[in-house]
Formats: C-alpha cells, sequence, structure tokens
C-alpha cells in the first residue's frame, strides 16, 4: 500500500487548486478522482466566471475568499498561462427600488474590499453597453470581474501540481475510510490508500464522503442550473457581464459570455434531489431566454447552439471549510458552489494554513515549477502566428474540427496531457463544440483517440465506461 | 500572395460541376480547393441507389455519381485540385487563406465559387430536452460511421424527424441488423422524398409517428429511452399523451442548414432564417464575383439539380471573369 502525507478527494477546481498549493512542499501527495478525466464532476458545468466579489455579506467565507481569489486568479493565469479576460461585470437596476438595492450591494461589495465599484448612470450604460435594455435603469460597474475555461482552469492546476511531484489517480472512487491512528487507510476501486490526512473536495458527494468518517452533520442539496450558449456569431453582443439583481438562491439569469468567445445565457436555480440529475428542460430553457431577453431584448433563441445543466453542491448559505475536530487530520472542504472557482486558489491558500495548525510540515521544495508549458490553439492565436506553427510542425495545418478551427496536432496534444474520452477531448481543444456538433469531426476523433491510447474503436467513450460511442466494429468484428 | 483567375471552394458534386462547366467556358487557369482528402464529398458516404436518374439517364450510388465527375475533372488542364485544403479566411476582395499540412496560403481570384456544401440542424437547434448522454448522432454521422467506418453506432434506434438522411438510414439500420423502433415527426407529414417514406420506411414496416414530439431523451451515460407525446397544432405536447420507447441511438434527422460562414465573413449578405446568401437570381451574391453553388446556394433535393445548377455558375464567373479582363 502506497503511504501518502495528504490525500485529497476530488479532482474538480477545488482539489486540483489544493493540489498545486501543496504541490511546493515536500510532501507525498496522491489526488483521487472517481470520473474518467478531472473536471468532470461539478467544474465542467461552470460559467467560468471569475467574480469580484459582489453579491456577499460582508463577513462570510464566500465574499473574503471571493474577494481573495479573484487577485489570485490573475496571479496564476499568468503563471500557468491560461486566458483570463478581465472583462468587468454591470449588475443592472431596472427601477428606483433596484437601486437602493444595487446601493446596498456597493457597501457590502466596499467593506469586502472588492476593488473599482462604481455606479453608472443611463447614458454611460447606452456608450458601453449598447445592446443592454434601454429599460435598464443604472448599474453597478465591477471592473475585476472576468472569465476563464472552468475545465482547462482545472487541467492546468492538475498539470503543474503533477510536474511538481502529485499522483493523480482517475477512475479510482472512495469507498471505504478507516481513520486508525496514526493515518486513515483509505479504499478506492483502485486499490488501498494510505495517508496522515484527508482533504474532503469531493463537490456533490462531499457529504457521503463526511459520513464515512462519521461526520455527518451536513447534507449537500444540488441546486441545477441550466445554462444555453449562443453561436460565436454572437460574441459582441455585450461587452460586460450583465447581472440582474441577486435573489437569495443564485445571482439571477445572467448574459455571459465563455473564455472562448460564446455568449452564455442561465443559469437556472433548481433545488434538486438526484445527485446525478443533469437533465436540461423546456421550462428551464423559456425561463432563461425571458430573463436574458430582460437585459438584452436582442437575443434570440435562434442562437443557441448548445446547452448544459451542471449542479451546484450547496449546503447552507456559506462555504462549509473546517478541519473536524473528532477526526483528526479530516478537512472537510464541502458546499463550494458559486464563487467557488474563484475562490478556489484562495481555498488552497486556507486548507494549506488548516493543514499546518494540524501539525503537517510545510517545507519548500528547493526547485518549484511554477510555470507550465502553455498548449496552442489555432483558434486563439492571429493567423500569423498559426502560420510559424505549421512552418514547425505540419500537423497543424491538418485540421479536423471545422466548425472551431482545430488541428491533428491540438487533439494529439490533448491526448498527451491526459484525455481519455471525447469530451476530455472537447473540453481542451474544443472539437465538436461549434456549431455542428461533431456531425463532421466525430470520426477522424475517434481514430486519433483510438491510436494514441491504444483502445479499439468499439471501446472509446464520450466520457466514462458505459458511455462508448459505437456498439460494433464490423471491419475487425468487435 | 497568389493570384488565380478562379477559385472553387468545395470539391463535392457541385464545386466539381462548376469547375468542369468554367473550363469548358474558357476559364484557363481555376484552383479547386477541398478539405477531404478525395473528391466526391458527402456523394462518398451516400452508398445507397437513386442518383443520376435525371442528368445520366441511370441509376447509380453515391460513390458512382462522384467518379463520373472525378473522372472527368482529373484530366483537364487548367485545374489544379488542392486537397486537404481548408480555407479559413475569406475577404470582400475574393482574397482567400487556406491551411493545408504543412503551410498557409493565400490567394486572389478574380472569381470565387463556393460550393461548401451543407450541415446537418442539430439537437441543440430543435431544443430537445433531456440528458446529454452517448447514442446521439446526426443522421450524417451515423451513415459516415456505417457507410465509411464499417462502425455500427446502435442497435436499437429511433429517428427524430423523417428528413431524408433520416430516412435512408432506417433501412441502412435495418439492414445491419439493426431495430429501427421509430420515426417520430413533429409535422403531419414526411420532409422526406415520397421515393424514400416507400423505399426505406414502408417496405420494411417501420413505425413512423405523425404529429408526435420528442420530450425528453433519457440515460445517463448510452441512451437508454425517449419520452414522445402527441403534439398539438401549436407544436406543443398534448397533455396526457406520452410515453416511452425504450432505445439505445436516438438520431436526428430535422433538416439541413446551408454551410455560409465563410462569404458572412466576407460581407456577403445572408437570409437569417435560411443561412442561404440573399440572391436575385440563382447562384449570385451581393457581392459581384462570388458565386454561390450547390447546397451552400440552397438544399436541394436531388444532386442530379445541384449538377445543373453548379454548370451554370461556372458559366457565370466565367462570364464575370471575360468582362473583368
Amino acid at each position: 500500500m502506497n503511504k501518502y502525507d495528504v490525500v485529497i478527494i476530488g479532482g474538480g477546481v477545488v482539489g486540483t487548486a489544493i493540489a498545486r498549493e501543496l504541490s511546493r512542499y515536500h510532501l507525498a501527495i496522491a489526488l483521487l478522482e472517481k470520473e474518467t478525466e478531472l473536471a468532470f464532476g461539478v467544474s465542467k458545468s461552470n460559467s467560468g466566471i471569475i467574480h469580484p466579489g459582489t453579491q456577499h455579506t460582508p463577513g462570510s467565507l464566500k465574499g473574503k475568499l471571493c474577494v481573495q481569489g479573484n487577485a489570485l486568479t490573475k496571479k496564476l493565469a499568468r503563471e500557468l498561462y491560461i486566458d483570463f479576460k478581465e472583462v468587468g461585470e454591470l449588475i443592472v437596476a431596472f427601477n428606483e427600488e433596484e437601486l437602493m438595492r444595487l446601493l446596498q450591494l456597493k457597501k457590502d461589495g466596499q467593506a469586502l474590499g472588492v476593488p473599482g465599484l462604481k455606479m453608472v448612470d443611463r447614458s454611460w450604460l447606452r456608450k458601453h453597453e449598447p445592446n443592454l435594455s434601454d429599460k435598464a435603469f443604472a448599474a453597478l460597474y465591477a471592473p475585476t470581474a472576468g472569465i476563464i475555461s472552468p475545465y482547462r482552469w482545472v487541467y492546468d492546476f492538475a498539470e503543474n501540481a503533477k510536474a511538481n511531484g502529485v499522483e493523480i489517480h482517475t477512475e479510482t472512487k472512495v469507498e471505504k475510510i478507516l481513520p486508525a491512528q496514526p493515518r486513515f487507510e483509505i479504499t478506492t476501486s483502485k486499490g488501498e490508500f494510505s495517508s496522515r490526512y484527508i482533504v474532503n473536495a469531493s463537490g456533490l458527494h462531499a457529504d457521503d464522503v463526511s459520513r464515512m468518517v462519521g461526520v455527518a452533520d451536513f447534507k449537500i442539496t444540488p441546486r441545477k442550473g441550466q445554462e444555453f450558449l449562443l453561436d460565436k456569431k454572437r460574441e459582441h453582443i455585450t461587452n460586460h457581464l450583465l447581472f440582474p439583481l441577486p435573489s437569495k438562491a443564485s445571482k439571477g439569469i445572467l448574459v455571459t459570455r465563455t473564455s472562448d468567445g460564446n455568449p452564455m445565457i442561465g443559469p437556472t436555480a433548481e433545488d434538486v434531489d438526484d445527485k446525478e440529475d443533469l437533465s436540461t428542460t423546456e421550462a428551464g430553457l423559456d425561463k432563461v431566454l425571458e430573463g436574458a431577453k430582460k437585459l438584452v431584448p436582442s437575443i434570440d433563441g435562434n442562437d443557441i447552439i448548445a446547452y448544459f445543466a451542471g449542479l451546484r453542491p450547496v449546503a447552507g448559505d456559506d462555504f462549509l471549510i473546517r478541519h473536524e475536530d473528532r477526526v483528526s487530520g479530516f478537512v472537510n472542504v464541502a458546499g463550494i458552489q458559486s464563487p467557488g472557482l474563484t475562490a478556489a486558489p484562495a481555498i488552497a491558500l486556507m486548507v494549506a494554513e488548516i493543514l499546518k495548525r494540524r501539525g503537517l510540515e510545510l517545507k519548500r521544495k528547493l526547485i518549484f515549477h511554477k510555470h507550465r508549458k502553455p498548449e496552442r490553439h489555432l483558434f486563439a492565436i492571429p493567423l500569423d502566428d498559426a502560420k510559424r506553427l505549421i512552418k514547425k510542425d505540419a500537423n497543424y495545418g491538418d485540421i479536423v474540427c471545422r466548425c472551431e478551427m482545430v488541428s491533428a496536432k491540438e487533439v494529439r496534444d490533448a491526448i498527451a496531457r491526459g484525455a481519455r474520452t471525447m469530451d476530455g477531448i472537447k473540453f481542451r481543444t474544443r472539437a465538436q463544440a461549434g456549431r455542428c456538433h461533431g456531425s463532421f469531426c466525430t470520426t477522424r476523433l475517434m481514430k486519433i483517440l483510438s491510436e494514441e491510447t491504444k483502445t479499439p474503436l468499439v471501446g472509446v467513450t464520450k466520457r466514462c465506461k458505459g458511455s462508448e460511442i459505437v456498439k460494433k466494429d464490423r471491419t475487425s468484428g468487435q | 500572395m497568389v493570384n488565380r483567375e478562379l477559385v472553387v471552394v468545395g470539391g463535392g458534386p457541385a464545386g466539381m460541376a462548376a469547375a468542369i462547366s468554367a473550363r469548358e467556358n474558357g476559364v484557363k487557369d481555376i484552383l479547386l480547393l477541398e478539405r477531404d482528402q478525395y473528391l466526391g464529398g458527402l456523394l462518398n458516404q451516400c452508398v445507397h441507389t437513386g442518383f443520376g436518374i435525371d442528368y445520366f439517364k441511370e441509376i447509380l450510388t453515391g460513390p458512382e455519381y462522384a467518379d463520373r465527375f472525378i473522372k472527368k475533372i482529373k484530366p483537364l488542364s487548367g485545374i489544379e485540385i488542392s486537397l486537404r485544403s481548408f480555407v479559413v479566411r475569406l475577404a470582400k476582395d475574393r482574397t482567400l487563406t487556406y491551411l493545408k499540412p504543412g503551410g498557409i496560403h493565400t490567394v486572389n481570384a478574380k472569381a470565387l465559387i463556393m460550393a461548401t456544401g451543407c450541415r446537418e440542424k442539430t439537437r441543440e437547434m430543435v431544443h430537445i430536452p433531456g440528458t446529454r448522454p452517448a447514442g446521439v448522432f446526426s443522421a450524417g454521422l451515423a451513415q459516415k460511421l456505417i457507410n465509411i467506418e464499417g462502425l455500427l453506432p446502435g442497435k436499437e434506434v429511433v429517428i427524430i424527424g423523417s428528413g431524408d438522411i433520416g430516412l435512408i438510414m432506417a433501412r441502412r439500420f435495418t439492414l445491419e441488423g439493426a431495430k429501427v423502433k421509430a420515426i417520430i415527426e413533429i409535422q403531419e407529414r414526411s420532409r422526406g422524398l415520397l421515393r424514400n417514406m416507400v423505399q426505406c420506411v414502408e417496405d420494411f414496416d417501420i413505425p413512423v409517428y405523425f404529429n408526435h414530439k420528442v420530450l425528453k431523451i433519457c440515460g445517463a451515460d448510452r441512451v437508454e429511452k425517449v419520452i414522445v407525446a402527441k403534439a398539438g397544432e401549436d407544436l406543443k405536447e398534448t397533455p396526457g399523451t406520452s410515453f416511452e420507447i425504450a432505445c439505445d441511438t436516438v438520431l436526428l434527422s430535422v433538416g439541413l442548414i446551408p454551410e455560409n460562414e465563410l462569404i458572412e465573413m466576407a460581407g456577403v449578405a445572408i437570409d437569417k432564417a435560411t443561412n442561404s446568401p440573399i440572391s436575385k437570381e440563382v447562384n449570385v451574391t451581393s457581392i459581384p464575383g462570388i458565386f454561390v453553388c450547390g447546397n451552400s446556394y440552397k438544399v436541394y433535393d436531388y444532386v442530379d439539380s445541384v449538377t445543373v445548377d453548379s454548370e451554370l455558375a461556372g458559366k457565370l464567373a466565367a462570364e464575370y471573369i471575360k468582362k473583368a479582363r
């Protein structure tokens, strides 16, 4: 059995950010993820917004970690070479009464230390956000809001953590934890792990994992969010991220865009019972369209090219991050819903501090690789740079995905970096994410994946075992 | 940058017919760009018969129909065929940039014929709710998997929509030993050709549910079932009429859209509802010297008519070049 100082359960943004932070130190660390790839749980359906820290009450963990995380994200994005765009957000008020609430939000934001908050009026809005509804009365402008690719963020954290010695185990589901002193004995679907400390960052299943060590005083309630993506042709429909005033359950129906340039509308906020319920509904679409049109009337349902649903892991009003004193060495990081993506780097620092206080020695490594070799995406670079790339490696000129301009080289790189499924390739490269939804490139991608991972074509899956793309190979009889 | 008299984008039936016709009408310097590794376009995966009845007065398969043009175009002097060539940019002045393994090239054309075909509408465009498991395919992708790759996508199939590719795939799946459990069409009649309804559906006793819609696709990792209900005149679900059909595969055949993102980039006026160029006469666009033919001009029912109209596009481009000289 392998022995570790820290085992992190959960390979979403929180688990991987913690892994990357702890990889600075002389520690034996393993990260366990039950899915076939990282980010396949809560993180994959994240909106990708790096929030400024507005909309939280002063004194909340969410507010504090969001403001810290926003600044840290910017720094880390530069270290890890991920595309982060600081586009700014507008929280829009439609009448006097809403304006009063907006002023309170501004006060709360300032108390939390959100930088640059500013009230803007109608004429400012008309000039800087011309497609915003002319019924908009005023808005709170938060310049530090930004956008990032949530799954690439996870992959970058993990890749850098791995380069610094962290073991990443996918398809490794924790089944049992024995809190034997001085080490935990962890039984998984892929064997036994022994560790002095456990960090439970298992998202929707944080309550189930916590219950394994006898801590059962919180429950994760999945709160569904349905999101709808618009065609990239509408990329410039807005300049900022647009928010209505928040309700108790959520930040409302937003008009945002992904870091790849697709406008996105949503999400809904529906409490559900089933931790696997990722279905979208007609009612969800109607609700989102109605909300989005209130902000930007020219949004058209015909521009929708994709949709998905995600589940926020809710455990009460605030994040739940604490050492469980009854089970020495066990740290719960639960209820990390919005603004969890933003807060993740700050959560990582907080968890490192908790572990240190509980006796984990944090001794810095002499050599810590803080940078990561960036991948290249043809869709993200100017044509002249693409020219140089293709000259260096002819495979960059071999286009596989026509809608998003993804080359065979990028697909092979993604697999070398850990993609094992068709969804994994999509998240990393955008191949299949365009307007044809893989109708044209699926067969080519399957062949590359099969070749690189030495899997037969019938074994190629969408996201896990059981989601094979085809049932039978007539050419080989498989 | 290289200058050419005529550049044709697309090496399917439309592009080949247009290039050959332009050559026959006196154009001597033609570059034909095809993104795939072979000519013929989507005809290559249409292994069924029924092509060429009008144009050749013969019954051919898709690959046979394409082959007639491939054999004709290849020996023609004055037409350069560039395969695996992917156009990424098009400007108003007919300058286009394309990638090829190993290089990026820029070419300016006196006249341009776009024959970029069409794509299928996706599940997302018709907003079908439910989960997103493996096993949901466009009918054309399923056709490619079976006919080109020799892979069988699934064994129990429900087809949403009754477009021609869907009908043809109903027969194809049945011949491959799969069970096609239903075709669900929201309209009151098929949107495919009568001959396909007869030869691909009725002859194989495949149940068709007209005035029905799929409410939901279900299944966590792989499709498990669809939920279907009667659709009223407003196309909404009629309450109390829903039922389930177990299946492992869902095909979408709900319509085709011309692929015109490149000419849109160049500033050609596009009809937002159909994605076709706004045009006074066939093959002509709002930018002089940029012609569009085949399924990227409008979605045709028969390849024979694509050939005839695309030959006209070649002639129009030749006349345009003559005038510009």
